[in-house]
């Protein structure tokens, strides 16, 4: 059998070099088309008439007069008169028409009445004792569970108590067991009564109690303790290129669909049930795609009813892209997060003790606990957590679900503990690091790297001890984990006779680079240019591979391109090896030559080499994972650390980041240039989130008040500071395999600004955005202590 | 606004109302002559206007000239993606916020989310499919891909654009000019450290 494993340093000419990506000349010319750029003469325009109200009946819809407007070509009614909408921006109807302005007018001619009922958009900390224990559970209360890292007994148990609100059915089970939940939940599900739920639910439930070891006895014995209260609110994606496709029927029952995706693959099963066709008639297609940060991996219903008015037109092209306020009121945002922390420990600073009660929302389904204390699995813990059922629009996964703002939480309570012991936070977390395990290793190098890079031991002066006239100055840290293993891939490589190379996957590059990754690894693999190989991804026709989420692309794209190139060559060595007389286990392809390992000078150029393949190509499928052909190319599970230095202004609140430092580990870097690149903007996301970033809602309207661009705030490019970034690779690191790098680096920006602030101005803001009345609030209210 | 708004001028009774009104103002210097207006009392002063339907207009697009049958309210913006499939303009905000459509207008760094297309006739409009040639790619833009200052890309025209016109403008640009002249665009993967590399190399040898 090949050799699959990845080369080692010695031997390898691109992988682990600093590559420039290769679809940058199509983007910084212009040439890159996205989804919304798919155009046609005499497409049609789609529009979407939306719920004004967060949470209503609706009474009646009347499209008649829209129907009979000139130059609208056809009119969708996409709910029920008698549905609940559950917030602002709900979609109602759709029209498509010859321009934009003529389908803005026929979505005013909709008249829709609204039974306004009452509605819930603060996620504010529930009162005492509102919260209901479960009754019944529904289908998202067992999905919220599962994510919430309830033990299993505890779900099992809890089921077999209260029972379930809805009819479980096979599908459902189905679902569940290829989500990889254990045997015993699945079967609890499956016998789990049936109760009817009677009235309304409360919008407050407890979402789960968890307990580890003896907490009470951790807090009476502990020599200190710290109370305190932190939290991050809902924040928007807002991708610059919006939700939405463009949709067109090139014969009656074929669909072809420019949807803007991280899933390109999983568009066609999403969309066929509800237009009634089957699967394999529907094709996605997409060259680019202008941001997704996790909220993109469905066909929403705005694309099933372009899809629908489409068919409705005779099949001409309805171009469906959301407007910029509907893209920050319903194409996802990122579940808040709350909590009051006590935390026990030693004068040494060891940590014996967490105690939490948290609440937060992910709109009307709830939401789920953050694995809270994060990173750290400190030896007693009782944690309680509060979903809170909102209208504030349909949450979806943002970068690194839930980690971003454990961190907060838990980095934040750590920080406070330290500084009541008015010890430096980087000793603090070093003598806990060994609760980080099995990575502990991987930070305390990691903490070392960083401190110098910050100049931490220089900089560092306890909390609120460097301010001069108004300046605060301070630093902070964070540390943080996630998965990223590849998902499933399949890739196929062709070696043609006339030595072009061509490769075929179903994957998308959402501007991560996972282009120049493959085409790296192909390119490494063959010992041919990465100007030699085409490389065809983002259309359902090519082999199929995993959305892109959790970090889990490089690793599946370059395992299956991995696998596809060394069979691809394994096929050309047997039919070369007999022109250079030697066995096919003796041949490598290096420097555009197929040559003889032990005689380097017996050998074909790669021209001449591919022409011994005859009339056909040799073509292989690689795969991920496959453990027929090993080894695992692929891992799980990294560690980094990040470090804050701020500036604060105590009189006006203004803060100001002045340096950031990622030091990062993922394993395999395949492309140190882009890998860095993604660093980087993490840490200017986070920037964007610490300071800037809030879905406000109004609470009397159930509105959002800031859906645009100026009141939605993200961070510019003066708001961008000295940003360090080192990746650490190398011994102890590439044998890892290859690992994904999306999510862990925006997981601890909010976390080490906010201990930065607290640092620099002597004492905690609360919550997440830093806003200028956030900072002095906090002044404010210790004063008055 | 109902029709029986109590503020509506007198150029209301040929027909027009006040938004329409706020509309002809802004087109008021328009220079090209045009087909298809029509001359009405507005504020006591005879007016000169456009549609509502569609008329027509010439844009000089990258230096050719386009003929084009549009609505006065159509945006440049609008007017360059859904007429002329020219789509390195992205619409974004759609209202001046993040600069994503930057294109030049004689020169100058416009929004043309924020420019009507009826105004932009007798103007040379640069879009960024102009500033390279075939596989060339002009000094800015080879300075992002050095740089890897584009990650999904979709800010990354408007981006070029702003920074070659702000380049044009400030050869040795401090740091306080790049974080005003680059400060109306925004991306939201975080590619400005690149961005601020690619000043910076500019800045250095001096555009």
């Amino acid at each position: 059998m090949p050799d699959y494993s990845w080369p080692i340093a010695e031997q390898r000419t691109l992988i682990g070099k600093r590559i420039s990506r290769v679809d940058s000349p199509d983007k910084v010319s212009g040439r890159a088309k996205y989804s919304y750029d798919y155009f046609q003469q005499g497409m049609l325009f789609g529009k979407i008439l939306r719920s004004p109200h967060a949470k209503a009946r609706i009474v009646s819809i009347d499209s008649t007069a829209a129907e009979k407007m000139p130059g609208v070509k056809a009119v969708e009614i996409l709910q029920k008169v008698g549905a609940t909408v559950q917030w602002e921006g709900d979609e109602i109807a759709a029209v498509a028409a010859v321009d934009e302005s003529t389908a803005e007018d026929a979505v005013r001619a909709i008249k829709v009445q609204y039974e306004a009922l009452p509605h819930l958009v603060s996620d504010a900390e529930p009162p005492a004792n509102a919260a209901s224990l479960a009754g019944p559970l529904s289908d998202d209360d067992i999905y919220d569970a599962l994510s919430n890292q309830m033990p299993d007994q505890d779900l099992i148990s809890l089921l077999e108590k209260n029972g379930v609100s809805f009819h479980v059915d096979q599908d459902f089970l189905n679902e569940l067991k290829s989500s990889e939940v254990p045997d015993p939940v699945v079967q609890a599900v499956a016998k789990a009564q049936f109760h009817e739920t009677t009235g309304a639910r409360s919008n407050f439930q407890k979402a789960a109690v968890i307990k580890q070891g003896d907490v009470d006895q951790a807090m009476s014995a502990a020599e200190g303790t710290i109370e305190g209260i932190y939290g991050v609110p809902l924040i928007t994606h807002c991708c610059l290129e919006t939700h939405g496709s463009t949709a067109e029927w090139p014969s009656k029952d074929q669909l072809l669909v420019h949807l803007s995706t991280q899933n390109v693959s999983g568009i066609p099963g999403q969309m066929a049930d509800p237009l009634g066709i089957p699967a394999a008639n529907v094709r996605q297609k997409q060259d680019h795609v202008g941001g997704g940060f996790g909220s993109k991996f469905a066909a929403d219903r705005w694309d099933i009813a372009a899809a629908k008015l489409s068919r409705k037109a005779g099949g001409k092209p309805v171009r469906m892209m959301l407007e910029r306020d509907s893209e920050l009121k319903v194409a996802g945002a990122r579940p808040s997060a709350f909590a009051r922390v006590k935390v026990a420990f030693n004068k040494d600073g060891t940590i014996t003790g967490w105690q939490s009660q948290s609440w937060g929302t992910g709109g009307v389904g709830g939401g789920g606990m953050p694995p809270i204390p994060y990173v750290f699995n400190i030896p007693n813990q009782r944690k309680e957590h509060i979903a809170i059922r909102t209208n504030t629009g349909p949450a979806r996964a943002w970068r690194a679900p839930n980690h971003p703002q454990a961190a907060v939480i838990t980095m934040g309570a750590i920080e406070d503990a330290a500084a009541k012991l008015k010890m430096d936070p980087l000793e603090m977390f070093l003598k806990n690091i060994d609760l980080a395990k099995p990575r502990q290793d991987i930070y305390r190098e990691e903490f070392g790297i960083a401190s110098e890079l910050m100049g931490w031991k220089d900089k560092w002066r306890p909390r609120g001890e460097n301010i001069s006239g108004s300046t605060a100055r301070g630093l902070g840290l964070s540390i943080h984990t996630w998965g990223g293993r590849g998902h499933e891939s399949n890739c196929d490589l062709s070696i043609h006779p006339d030595g072009s190379v061509d490769i075929k996957m179903g994957s998308q590059d959402l501007g991560t680079g996972t282009r120049t990754c493959i085409l790296i690894v192909a390119a490494e693999t063959l010992g041919i240019p990465m100007e030699a190989i085409s490389l065809h991804i983002g259309d359902t026709i090519y082999p199929t591979s995993g959305g892109s989420g959790g970090s889990t692309t490089i690793g599946g794209v370059s395992s299956s391109t991995r696998r596809a190139a060394v069979q691809a060559r394994e096929m050309l060595f047997a039919k070369v090896a007999p022109a250079l007389n030697a066995q096919p286990d003796d041949l490598e392809c290096a420097a555009g030559s197929v040559r003889v390992k032990s005689d380097t000078k017996r050998s074909l150029s790669w021209k001449q080499a591919c022409a011994k393949l005859g009339a056909m190509p040799a073509t292989a499928r690689g795969k991920n994972p496959d453990k027929e052909h090993p080894p695992d190319l692929t891992n799980s599970g990294v560690g980094g650390v990040q470090m804050a230095e701020v500036e604060a202004d105590i009189e006006t609140g203004v803060v100001h980041v002045k340096k950031m430092v990622a030091v990062q580990d993922c394993g395999l870097v395949i492309d140190v240039k882009t890998a860095e690149t993604q660093c980087y903007g993490a840490l200017i996301m986070g920037i964007s989130y610490a300071l800037f970033e809030e879905k406000v809602m109004d609470q009397l309207t159930g509105r959002m008040l800031n859906p645009d661009m100026e009141f939605y705030r993200l961070a510019g490019i003066s708001d961008i500071p000295e940003l360090v970034v080192h990746m650490m690779t190398g011994k102890g690191y590439d044998e890892k395999g290859v690992i994904g790098l999306g999510e862990p680096p925006v997981i601890s920006p909010g976390a080490a600004i906010s201990n930065a602030v607290a640092n620099a101005i002597g004492v905690r803001v609360p919550f997440l955005p830093l806003t200028p009345d956030r900072v002095l609030k906090a002044l404010n209210d210790r004063n008055l202590d | 606004m109902s029709e029986d708004d109590p503020n509506k001028t007198t150029a209301s009774d040929s027909g027009v109302s006040r938004r329409d009104f706020l509309k002809i103002s802004s087109i008021s210097a328009a220079v090209v002559p045009l087909i298809g207006s029509q001359v009405v009392e507005a504020a006591g002063t005879p007016v000169k206007i456009y549609g509502p339907g569609k008329v027509p207009m010439e844009l000089t697009v990258n230096g050719k000239k386009q003929t084009l049958q549009l609505e006065p309210r159509v945006t440049l913006l609008d007017a360059l993606r859904d007429n002329l499939d020219i789509t390195g303009a992205k619409r974004v905000c759609d209202r001046g916020e993040c600069g994503a459509c930057t294109v030049l207008l004689d020169n100058k760094a416009v929004y043309a989310c924020s420019v009507l297309a009826i105004d932009a006739q007798g103007k040379s409009i640069t879009t960024v499919e102009s500033l390279s040639q075939g596989n060339k790619l002009h000094p800015v833009q080879q300075a992002y891909v050095d740089n890897d200052a584009s990650q999904c890309g979709f800010c990354t025209p408007g981006f070029i654009v702003a920074t070659k016109a702000f380049l044009d403008k400030h050869p040795h640009p401090t740091d306080e000019d790049i974080r005003r002249g680059l400060s109306g665009n925004l991306c939201r993967c975080g590619t400005y450290h690149g961005i601020q590399q690619v000043i910076a190399q500019f800045a250095q040898k001096g555009a």
